[in-house]
């Protein structure tokens, strides 16, 4: 009854006001506002990777469909030309190697600090976190030094840079793996024990299954750091052999040089990581599958280092 | 409350000394972290006593590259009066670029934190169902490289490209604008949009977290919607703000690259640019290695803070 009396009396301007006043109405502001920023964030991206695909020699006019900056050509496509194809290659040999030794040091190193408290474990922690906030620039200057002055036996080039990115991405696996084991806690341990596990069985039969997911996540993560590194990379590489792709962009870039060859080679650095993602959200989510508060967000929350 | 197990009680008297297999277990677990310990001694500190080396030792005299001296008694201070010179005096050419810096930094974190917040405030609180999606977006830019996203500018902001076109046909600008010339305000947007996703990330980590009865408490209680989010929202998410200013503002103070590839002017050249400069050139190396020990010692307490949380945030979980 008092709902049609409502409609009734409801002008233009009344209905705004009670739109208004209502405490629980949508955030429409609110809503468009996150709209804009995701635009804003991803549109541009889109943009870049179709003109990968443009058929001019420009990145901001568009002149029909092509592949021709990825294949056909020895000197324009990112596949065929020895510059850009070492660089891809230069690229996927730094994240694969860095993310399999990282994900050793640091996955161990996450286990020996939660579990062996003492002073030493709990400095190399702080030491741990310390590596991993100072700005890139002065680790990279670091490292620059420390293989052009000290241990002159490595080179610059991959050697180094493959060292500057285990120690740079050490305290992901470790970050993750202390979070999950504190809220793992040490009842599960205990029971294993108590049924009679030695401490390596109860590790391996007990503790690393838990620890799957974290391991996981953070190796989807080392991986498409790596891949996205640039300054490391940068500081540490000996010559244009030794330049990832995002070194490669950088320096045609500054140099004025741009193009839809740049753009593709953007384009699957970007397809590199997706797919990094891609498998960390579908391999997380097979993981845990049946486990309670495992769901999409979840999911990929953790691949994020959420 | 009743869901925590209770301790058992210690019915020793004495604090329970460790024992000798207690020992050995700690020894073991200490085993898992040998590794890790010996490679961040030798590929994390000694690079950075590195730095201390190279930046109290000489200069090679026929060679013009740096000597370390690895004493540290026998330091000079000869860089470090290089480096003051840069500072101060007729030869100084500093000053302004460390203004500039700053300047930058701050416009681009206040930006960003502006752009962020609501953003990530909408995801955890109003998504509902679309949040996986709305989450995913948010996500995307955190996974796709830095140098796409920069490259991604560098298109749209050519002399002809789709900036310009647009803001000709809607008759803002009279000619295309040469945006990638080394113009200030490209070098704070292209901060913003490139560490923008690391921001939004940490807000949207502090905000979910948020006990949503908190705010329905708020509001049964009568507060207004402003008032609730001023009272609750924002009072709760205060670590995670500072948390993210700081995972941003640290970086964003030694980026070079940003402004590199959006503007290449020295007319907007930050710190980041002289150090990288200066590695360049091997006769300036070590006057690179005091300015980024410089860098280092006033970013010490914002890192020192980060640190100190991190752990405190650890140990509230266990």
């Amino acid at each position: 009854m008092t709902a049609v009396l409502d409609s009734e009396v409801m002008t233009p301007a009344t209905k705004r006001r009670s739109w208004r006043k209502n405490p629980w109405r949508k955030p429409v502001v609110l809503e468009a506002f996150t709209w804009a920023y995701l635009v804003w964030s991803i549109v541009p991206i889109v943009i870049a990777v179709i003109f990968s695909f443009n058929n001019g020699k420009s990145d901001s006019s568009w002149e029909g469909f092509s592949t021709r900056w990825y294949w056909g050509s020895t000197t324009n496509s990112v596949f065929e030309n020895p510059v850009f194809r070492s660089a891809i290659e230069q690229t996927l040999r730094l994240a694969i190697i860095s993310t399999i030794l990282t994900m050793i040091v640091g996955v161990a190193f996450g286990i020996g600090i939660h579990r062996w408290r003492s002073k030493t474990s709990v400095t190399f922690n702080f030491v741990m976190v310390f590596s991993y906030v100072i700005p890139e620039l002065i680790f990279g200057i670091a490292f620059f030094f420390v293989f052009t002055q000290l241990f002159t036996f490595v080179d610059l080039g991959t050697s180094a840079q493959i060292l500057g990115l285990v120690t740079w991405n050490i305290s992901w696996p470790a970050i993750i793996i202390f979070a999950r084991l504190s809220s793992i806690g040490p009842a599960y341990e205990e029971a294993a024990a108590d049924l009679g596990c030695s401490r390596l069985q109860s590790l391996r039969r007990v503790l690393l299954p838990m620890l799957m997911p974290a391991i996981f996540a953070s190796t989807v993560l080392v991986f498409a750091t790596c891949v996205d590194d640039f300054v490391i990379c940068n500081l540490l590489s000996s010559s244009a052999n030794t330049e990832p792709m995002s070194v490669f962009i950088y320096s045609s870039t500054h140099g004025g040089q741009s193009g839809p060859q740049l753009n593709a080679l953007a384009s699957l650095m970007l397809l590199f990581s997706l797919v990094a993602a891609a498998v960390g959200f579908l391999g997380y989510r097979w993981i845990t599958r049946g486990e309670r508060g495992a769901g999409r967000s979840q999911a990929l929350e953790s691949i994020t280092g959420l | 409350m009743t869901m925590t197990p209770e301790k058992p009680k210690v019915i020793t008297a004495s604090p329970p000394a460790k024992t000798a297999r207690q020992r050995r277990i700690s020894m073991g677990w200490a085993a898992f972290a040998v590794p890790g310990i010996l490679w961040l001694v030798f590929l994390f500190i000694v690079p950075m006593y590195t730095i201390f080396a190279v930046a109290g030792g000489h200069l090679n005299p026929i060679f013009n590259s740096p000597v370390p001296v690895w004493n540290p008694f026998a330091w000079s201070g000869a860089n470090y009066v290089a480096v003051y010179h840069d500072f101060v005096g007729p030869t100084s050419f500093i000053g302004p670029i460390l203004g500039r810096t700053v300047v930058y930094v701050v416009i681009a974190s206040i930006l960003s934190l502006l752009i962020a917040y609501p953003a990530a405030y909408f995801v955890a609180r109003f998504a509902g169902k679309r949040k996986g999606l709305f989450l995913a977006l948010m996500i995307a830019p955190f996974w796709i490289s830095y140098m796409m996203r920069m490259l991604a500018w560098i298109d749209l902001l050519q002399t002809n490209g789709y900036i310009n076109k647009a803001l000709v046909n809607l008759h803002v600008i009279s000619a295309p604008v040469n945006w990638l010339g080394g113009k200030s305000v490209t070098v704070v947007l292209g901060l913003v949009y490139g560490y923008i996703p690391y921001l939004i990330l940490v807000l949207y980590a502090g905000l979910d977290r948020i006990d949503q009865r908190l705010i329905e408490a708020g509001r049964d209680l009568g507060l207004s919607r402003t008032q609730t989010f001023v009272t609750i929202t924002l009072r709760l998410s205060r670590p995670a703000i500072i948390t993210g200013m700081l995972i941003t503002f640290l970086p964003m103070i030694g980026d070079y690259f940003t402004n590199q590839m959006l503007s290449g002017n020295v007319a907007t050249s930050m710190i980041g640019n002289v150090i990288d400069a200066q590695l360049l050139t091997t006769s300036l190396q070590s006057e690179g290695a005091v300015l980024s020990l410089f860098l280092l010692v006033i970013l010490l307490v914002p890192i020192l803070y980060y640190v100190w949380q991190s752990r405190h945030s650890e140990d509230s979980v266990m």
